[in-house]
């Protein structure tokens, strides 16, 4: 089997952010059952805060600067794809969207995607379900069915003792590993002029 | 008629607008309609006062653009003008009603005698399709289907046709029918969409590459791919392909101070502006701000990625620049620059590959029954709506 290519985006703002670090602990999680499977993986984490500018000049110029176009070009060519964002005022952040907002709403098509959310509380941990899962799903993206929501409770004393954090990111984990195990996403070759199927040289219209 | 200029060209230099009124952002003095459209005025008769080979005028239904009618503006310029060939940037072919482009762009060719041709476009702006009764959604089908009914109109004297767009025709005849009997030359314009290089290549027409708001690897892209195209329908080989391309440059003598003097136009303009820096911009798409040497040097590029082409056209007079300094620019343009592209572009170009069209050249060639002749396809590119 080919090296599979493992994705990792987080939105956090800031450094260390606990945002980045849920990313990481999602992606261990992934990489080893990936390896126990004797399946070698290549991860790639970005931080989407290092191409912010260049997501916004995206908005509003149509195109992607190369430091984005690079980004763009290994999230959408990974075999699975860990996405982690804060939630800011209910639900992603802006900059998490924005980044989605500039991608091709086709080049996600069957990804296989691990999602996360952190924040101060756990009140916030619906906006997984409710936001960010119908944005994949908009996206035709497969979204595993468990979501890893971290409060900053969960980091220390405070946290859920029944199903710890360290538990729901196995979980979460073991559900994107098979679907990460049977992508092609990163070895098939795309036609940047594939048409659609009802483009044809024939004639008609008269 | 000085045959110099529009008839000989290997390549043809010019310059396009689109008619945006758009407030100066150092004196806030914004144009208004009325003056803008005389000032668009000066500035094409004075491209031609320059040497330049074309003029283009946007189409636009849309507020801050003002020029909803190319083809009235061109018209009046071919009486105001001698020699340059008068084009549109674009001509949008998915909300104007083809009967109505064949007649109207066949009578500014008669009136013109044969100084024009014209590019197509779909146009971006949601509303607009809406407003003339279009969906955006089918701007491609619209593009295709539309350009098959203004080819037959210009190609057949009765006509017999039945679409998806727009009420059937039997028994109609597009009139004037076109000077000498040969159609006018259709560029298709296009940023993004493979699907209009695939049409421009079907029919062996001209591709006009946008070219100006993205990076050049895209358009190097595309026009490789028309190019492949329009080889794989049979109108010639690959490098025999008639390709243009937009440019935008703001040019001092002193580089510095052309950029000290575009900064706030860039900085405010529509499109970009309020977005990426000018060094950004001007480092990953074709913007040249700086002296009339630097703008040759990156055009002469232009052929490292598309090869040789035919058409070179400018936008030089957007993001609120005062006529004056507009006019200063085509002094540049057509005395430093176009002459030493004329030269440079010359060299080493094979001489099958064919000059920029125009009426002449295509009248020769139909004369000629030259079966490579740009048009003479036959059947119809098209779409099955499902």
């Amino acid at each position: 089997m080919t090296i599979r290519q493992l994705a990792v985006i987080s939105a956090g703002l800031s450094q260390p952010s606990s945002t980045r670090m849920l990313g990481d602990r999602l992606a261990a999680a992934t990489v080893a059952r990936l390896e126990e499977k004797g399946v070698e993986v290549e991860v790639r984490t970005v931080e989407l805060r290092d191409v912010a500018q260049d997501i916004m000049n995206n908005m509003l110029t149509g195109f992607a600067s190369p430091k984005l176009e690079a980004v763009i070009d290994a999230v959408t060519n990974a075999d699975g794809l860990i996405a982690v964002t804060p939630i800011f005022t209910t639900s992603y952040s802006g900059l998490f969207k924005s980044f989605f907002d500039v991608v091709d709403n086709r080049a996600l098509t069957d990804m296989p995607v691990l999602i996360g959310a952190t924040a101060g509380t756990a009140r916030h941990s619906l906006a997984l379900d409710y936001a960010i899962r119908p944005m994949f799903t908009y996206l035709h993206a497969v979204v595993v069915p468990t979501s890893v929501f971290a409060a900053s409770e969960d980091w220390g004393s405070g946290a859920d003792t029944i199903k710890t954090l360290p538990d729901r990111i196995d979980r979460a984990a073991s559900e994107l590993v098979p679907l990460v195990i049977a992508s092609e996403r990163s070895t098939t070759v795309r036609d940047p002029f594939g048409f659609d199927a009802a483009l044809s040289a024939v004639g008609g219209g008269s | 008629m000085d045959s110099i200029f529009c008839w000989k060209a290997i390549m043809q230099f010019g310059i396009f607008s689109v008619g945006d009124i758009t407030t100066d952002p150092t004196t806030g003095h914004t144009p208004t309609d009325a003056s803008r459209l005389q000032d668009i005025l000066t500035i094409a008769q004075h491209a031609e006062a320059v040497g330049l080979d074309v003029f283009a005028m946007g189409e636009h239904h849309n507020p801050p653009f003002f020029p909803s009618s190319p083809v009235a503006i061109n018209s009046y310029l071919a009486a105001k003008t001698e020699r340059i060939i008068l084009s549109t940037a674009t001509t949008l072919i998915t909300t104007n009603d083809p009967v109505r482009i064949a007649e109207e762009y066949a009578m500014l060719q008669h009136l013109s005698g044969g100084r024009m041709d014209l590019t197509l476009g779909r146009g971006n702006t949601g509303p607009v399709y809406p407003w003339f009764g279009e969906d955006i959604r089918q701007g491609i089908p619209l593009a295709l289907e539309k350009y098959a009914l203004l080819r037959k109109l210009w190609r057949e004297d009765v006509v017999d046709w039945e679409g998806q767009f727009r009420t059937p025709l039997q028994g109609f005849t597009s009139t004037p029918r076109p000077l000498d009997g040969v159609p006018p030359f259709v560029w298709h314009g296009s940023i993004r969409s493979p699907e209009i290089a695939e049409q421009a290549a079907y029919y062996g027409d001209g591709f006009f590459s946008n070219h100006i708001f993205w990076p050049a690897s895209h358009t190097q892209k595309m026009v490789a791919f028309y190019r492949q195209r329009f080889e794989h329908y049979g109108h010639g080989r690959a490098d025999q392909a008639i390709v243009g391309l937009g440019g935008q440059a703001f040019m001092r003598k002193n580089s510095q101070d052309a950029i000290r003097e575009f900064r706030p136009y860039f900085d405010n303009a529509p499109v970009y502006g309020h977005g990426p820096s000018m060094e950004d911009f001007t480092s990953q798409t074709p913007l040249t701000v700086g002296s009339p040497q630097q703008v040759i040097d990156n055009t002469l590029g232009y052929r490292d990625y598309v090869g040789d082409y035919q058409r070179q056209l400018w936008l030089m007079d957007h993001a609120g620049l005062p006529l004056k300094t507009v006019l200063e620019q085509l002094d540049l343009l057509g005395g430093e620059v176009v002459p030493v592209l004329r030269r440079e572009f010359a060299k080493n170009r094979p001489a099958d590959v064919p000059e920029a069209p125009t009426h002449q050249a295509l009248k020769a060639a139909t004369e000629r029954q030259d079966p490579a002749v740009p048009g003479a396809q036959g059947a119809t590119y098209s779409v099955e709506v499902k």
